[in-house]
């Protein structure tokens, strides 16, 4: 519901503000199915940092979003078979937490029954993330710091159009 | 905002809390939920707290951006240095289990320092791209007034 309030508001002060409420319910659904670390992520991330973020940017552009009347029926297509493939899809997942899914059977065992014998620590996210899967954590900080160096190379350069703009005024 | 006492008083109260929260998110991440991307996000929300209250010149003359940038890039290095130095003394790139004698105080210790790498990268880097935001939205104000006297 409160996804539908995000896509519908026009406002995009209060999309910010739904969206940032949104992934806190998301978080806490995360506390509900026991992943402390996804939900504290999806709180700190998701509702704090992003929400900062996108409200920075819309100091730079306008509160207020264009009205599109005009209904795209290709994309509404593409929309709906994909939706519909993905419900399909739905039907053959094996059950939620049953012993038998995959999930449980092919890496995830030697993690829970070994992470205490080769690292001594209780936390087995910190193991996998940090250690079992330490170079996908080295590819996610690479494309942090290359985030970070995108943003930089946009944002240094002086707002060039504005400048002409105020040029022209003076001529 | 530098006006508002209220804001002032509770921010100056919250900010060596959230602090204090990030470091703990980040050292004690092997027991509890948490870890370096985390406890980095959380320490620059308290930078940023700090930046919303007293402004943007306030908040870089706590880290400048240069040591920002510079920072940004030792957190990956010294990810990649553990990693390296693993290579090093024998093993496979950021195999950890060779870094010290015990295999498992050597997973912990490089758990830890790979984790620090993280949180440096990911606080510095929210850091940045939010001064680079605020930065540009004071160059518009600035064309905009000088448009204005023009």
């Amino acid at each position: 519901m409160v996804a539908v309030a995000v896509v519908a508001s026009r406002d995009l002060f209060s999309a910010a503000m739904l969206f940032a409420i949104y992934s806190l319910l998301s978080a806490a659904l995360f506390v509900v199915l026991d992943a402390g670390d996804v939900a504290l992520t999806e709180a700190a991330v998701g509702a704090g940092i992003s929400t900062i973020l996108v409200l920075a940017v819309l100091a730079l552009a306008k509160r207020y979003e264009h009205p599109v009347k005009a209904l795209n029926l290709p994309a509404l297509a593409v929309v709906t078979v994909t939706g519909a493939c993905l419900f399909w899809a739905v039907s053959d997942l094996p059950d939620f937490g049953a012993a038998d899914n995959p999930v449980q059977t092919h890496v995830a065992p030697y993690y829970v029954n070994e992470t205490y014998n080769d690292m001594g620590i209780p936390n087995m996210v910190a193991a996998v993330l940090a250690s079992y899967r330490s170079i996908d954590t080295f590819g996610e900080v690479i494309v942090i710091f290359t985030a970070g160096l995108g943003v930089f190379a946009l944002l240094s350069v002086p707002p060039k159009r504005r400048r002409r703009r105020s040029r022209e005024d003076d001529q | 905002m530098r006006s508002n006492g209220i804001l002032r008083i509770v921010a100056r109260f919250l900010i060596p809390l959230i602090m204090l929260f990030a470091l703990y998110v980040q050292f004690h991440g092997e027991y509890s939920p948490g870890g370096g991307f985390q406890a980095g996000v959380i320490f620059a929300s308290a930078w940023i707290l700090f930046v919303l209250i007293y402004g943007l010149e306030a908040g870089l003359a706590v880290i400048p951006e240069r040591t920002m940038f510079v920072l940004s890039a030792c957190g990956a290095l010294l990810y990649a240095f553990i990693g390296l130095l693993g290579v090093a003394l024998g093993g496979r790139f950021l195999d950890f289990s060779v870094l010290l004698d015990d295999p498992q105080s050597a997973q912990q210790a490089g758990i830890i320092l790979v984790e620090l790498g993280v949180g440096i990268t990911v606080a510095t880097v929210v850091m940045l791209i939010f001064t680079m935001f605020v930065k540009r939205r004071a160059e518009l104000d600035r064309d905009d007034h000088r448009e204005g006297l023009d």
